[in-house]
């Protein structure tokens, strides 16, 4: 666990408004592949909180594979509708890695981070929280240090993007699952008395 | 709803070919915790004494601890209980890594499995699909490639997987269960083998509930971060590189040859180096921060995984260095073979030809070499071919099978099992005890939680228990302060301090907790995470059932009291709880059954060493007393005048 939170970048960018970046870093040669991360994720976004553990709702996952020495942990990031069609292996250190050991993207073509009740996607929040969290939970599990949290200083764009409420990334995410023929169906469905 | 359990067994026939979703007895945790508590209960009640243990009608059972999948830290070893071949008693044994967790999470608390496949299958468990499936195609096959191979035909790496090598397909006493990195040794992986039972693949996404989330989760992580900050948890020899201890200490060869000043600092610096020249990284299991597995590759060998003395055990047996335990372990892992037990069998072998009892025909084609022979003699094993044949029934058995003089050889083991291989010189009360009296077949599963030896200065002794945590009572404090020499303890203080030293394993191996962050940790500095003080709070917290220290003492005395139950009905007795003769050079007959018959007493067992009806009665037992009874196991010893009784 790495409790010092590193600042990267000065106050602002060209005197111009600047806003902060949650990163997380991984050093995949660090990680012991003791997946606490994944425990620690699912139960801060249990509801209610820490009320249950399945690391098939972390939005954090190991992928491990013991006999070629793999072990990456990767975050939840954004849902792709559609596969991946660069199939590339990577030899690192003498070590074979797919490129799917590294995508965060919730896909089609793969099971990592979809909520296993719903078969929606799953993506990392950096633990959004009030008050907030010091560090993200996997984070501050992570005794071998293989994840640091870092927050960087970046330019603000000129028009920030309108907030989507939470009700809206969900239908976006049923629609670019199902479509929007068979979301719109069901809503009608559904809301016949 | 159940928190912490699941409250499902999964009872698979493999004769049948039935699977079973069976609900548990909704008090089995509260009385047997799970894990080995509650694996007890159902070989007691399910499997009768006469029972062969290559019978069908053997279980073989698969027990998550009743922490698994919460967030208690280093809750993940799996519990793996049957009856054993060699010793035809109850075999115990456990396996780190992720596999109790991940059963947990696909809604179960055990698999009990019985009867035996027509051919090898394995089990495909994936949240509600379970499915026995043929695995002939993995005939033969390593057991973490048995692992990687499933992964990749059921495409899923999510998947966790235990297997057995070919050592298990041709029941070999001594073959593990492993999984991934990790192996249940002591006699388990012949009766998974012997029900044609090849691999156990466990996927589940379910959730696992907490009775009071946010007290248990701040807990968890407060231990979490002691196991991390603390160098009293987790396995020191990862870190530090000076293992003087195992060798300086322990017997080299057939457990035969102490040497005394082998160690030294060039010797160190070299064998570091082929550490850290072949070694990938440290790893951890399942929700743990520490790193106990070294991973090690090596030219041309399987990718392997140790810890602690795992790495001494084939060199030592060779009288060779470390490089040749990195060059033979990838490979007898991937047979599963117990690398304790093994190495002392062929080194056994070997001094049988030495001594002209065994001959050269017995041993065609062997190497002169003795790295040579000893894989010469590992391929034996695990085929089971020639003379393997043999030495695969372990020591005890292949001295009373070859004959000719060669039991005199066979001269390291207890209960028929092999030990550690360690040959000392005055008799330690409290080790005579372990070593005779424990059921879980190894001194590393009894001892562990009061130091081994006394710290020289008052100064160092009024530091160590003012830092002490772990004591269940204050007596222990003022035990090891008074306590000079290594010789010099009463033998009440020794009775006390052998019971809370098996308490702690007990309660470990039925919670899923690791040795290493608790029961095996405490006697080498003391400041280890779980003991008798918080476990009772976390198992309330996770659980949501009442809990404190007297009625956790109460549990571990009544789980251990029916593991003897179970063991005297099959014939377990006085004269079998003997330490190897050897032991120790100076011996002393009369005070060894002296202690022992007061250690029983302790105990509330009678002077064979079965659980008298009181004893049994005050700890909910009465059934096992019932049964005892019925066999006329009880009454007919109580009234046998102790003096006669006594075995020499």
């Amino acid at each position: 666990m790495n409790t010092q939170v590193r600042r990267i970048g000065g106050a602002a960018v060209n005197g111009r408004a600047t806003k902060i970046v949650k990163e997380i870093k991984v050093d995949i040669n660090k990680c012991t592949g003791c997946r606490a991360c994944e425990m620690a994720c699912s139960a801060f976004h249990a509801k209610p909180k820490y009320s249950s553990i399945n690391p098939a709702r972390s939005r954090i996952r190991v992928v491990v594979d013991e006999l070629n020495d793999e072990y990456v942990p990767i975050r939840a990031g954004d849902y792709t509708p559609s596969e991946c069609n660069g199939r590339h292996i990577y030899t690192i250190d003498g070590k074979q890695y797919s490129e799917c050991s590294f995508c965060g993207a919730c896909c089609p073509s793969r099971d990592y981070f979809i909520e296993p009740d719903s078969g929606l996607p799953l993506k990392c929040d950096m633990c959004e929280n009030v008050p907030p969290l010091a560090e993200p939970m996997c984070v501050q599990v992570c005794e071998a240090d293989a994840l640091t949290y870092l927050e960087r200083e970046v330019e603000r764009e000129e028009t920030p993007q309108e907030k989507r409420g939470q009700m809206e990334v969900g239908l976006e995410s049923l629609i670019n699952q199902y479509g929007i023929e068979a979301v719109m169906d069901s809503l009608n469905r559904m809301s016949k008395p | 709803m159940r928190y912490a359990e699941t409250g499902f067994d999964l009872e698979i026939d493999l004769s049948l070919g039935s699977i079973e979703r069976v609900a548990s007895e909704p008090d089995l945790a509260e009385y047997y915790l799970g894990g080995q508590g509650a694996a007890a209960k159902i070989l007691f009640e399910r499997v009768p004494p006469e029972t062969d243990p290559f019978s069908p009608d053997n279980l073989l059972i698969f027990g998550t601890g009743l922490l698994h999948a919460t967030p208690a830290p280093a809750a993940n070893r799996t519990v793996v209980n049957t009856f054993s071949p060699q010793t035809n008693l109850m075999s115990h044994s456990l396996f780190g890594g992720f596999f109790g967790p991940e059963l947990k999470h696909a809604g179960y608390d055990r698999i009990i499995i019985r009867g035996k496949a027509p051919d090898l299958v394995y089990l495909y468990i994936n949240n509600d699909t379970i499915e026995i499936r043929d695995a002939t195609h993995l005939r033969g096959k390593g057991c973490a490639e048995t692992g990687d191979m499933l992964k990749k035909e059921l495409n899923d790496y999510k998947i966790q997987v235990a297997a057995i090598g070919l050592a298990g397909e041709n029941r070999v006493y001594m073959a593990t269960i492993d999984h991934n990195h990790a192996s249940a040794a002591r006699g388990v992986g012949v009766i998974m083998g012997d029900k044609r039972l090849k691999a156990i693949a466990v996927r589940g996404t379910k959730d696992v509930n907490i009775a009071r989330p946010a007290e248990m989760f701040e807990l968890c992580q407060s231990l979490h971060r002691k196991m991390g900050g603390s160098s009293g948890c987790g396995d020191w020899m990862a870190v530090d590189e000076d293992d003087s201890f195992h060798h300086n200490h322990f017997a080299w060869g057939n457990s035969r040859t102490r040497i005394k000043d082998y160690w030294s600092p060039e010797l160190q610096r070299r064998w570091t180096d082929w550490k850290y020249d072949h070694m990938d990284r440290q790893t951890g299991c399942y929700n743990c921060p520490k790193k106990c597995r070294n991973v090690i590759s090596w030219p041309g060998r399987p990718r392997f995984a140790y810890k602690c003395f795992g790495k001494d055990t084939y060199h030592m047996a060779a009288f060779l260095e470390l490089d040749f335990s990195y060059e033979i372990l990838g490979v007898a892992q991937e047979y599963g073979v117990d690398s304790y037990s093994t190495p002392q069998v062929m080194a056994f072998a070997l001094e049988l030809l030495e001594a002209g009892i065994l001959s050269d025909n017995d041993f065609p084609g062997m190497p002169s070499d003795t790295r040579g022979r000893f894989f010469y003699l590992l391929e034996k094993i695990v085929r089971r071919e020639g003379i393997g044949d043999i030495l695969a029934n372990g020591t005890w058995h292949a001295a009373r099978q070859i004959g000719k003089g060669a039991e005199a050889y066979e001269h390291n083991t207890t209960k028929k099992f092999e030990q550690l291989p360690i040959k000392l010189g005055k008799l330690n009360p409290a080790y005579f005890l372990m070593i005779a009296t424990g059921e879980k077949m190894s001194i590393t599963q009894i001892e562990g939680s009061f130091p081994q030896d006394p710290l020289p200065t008052k100064e160092q002794r009024e530091e160590f228990v003012g830092k002490w945590e772990a004591v269940p009572d204050e007596k222990f404090k003022k035990y090891f302060l008074e306590w000079e020499k290594r010789s010099d303890m009463s033998d009440d203080r020794t009775f006390d301090i052998v019971d809370w030293n098996e308490a702690m394993h007990y309660i470990d191996d039925s919670l899923g907790l690791c040795g290493f962050v608790s029961s095996f940790r405490g006697q080498f500095g003391g400041d280890i995470a779980y003991h008798m003080n918080n476990i009772p709070q976390v198992i309330s917290l996770a659980t949501g059932m009442e809990m404190d220290k007297e009625k956790l003492w109460k549990a571990f005395q009544r789980i251990r009291t029916l593991v003897r139950a179970v063991n005297v009905r099959r014939g377990l007795r006085r004269k079998d709880e003997r330490p190897p003769e050897d032991h120790w050079a100076v011996r002393d007959e009369e005070y060894e059954q002296m202690l022992l018959t007061k250690y029983y007493e302790f105990k509330g067992w009678n002077s064979e060493g079965i659980p008298t009806r009181k004893t049994l009665d005050r700890l909910d037992l009465g059934y096992a007393a019932d049964d005892l009874e019925e066999r006329g196991l009880l009454a007919a010893v109580e009234s046998v005048p102790v003096k006669t009784a006594v075995a020499v």
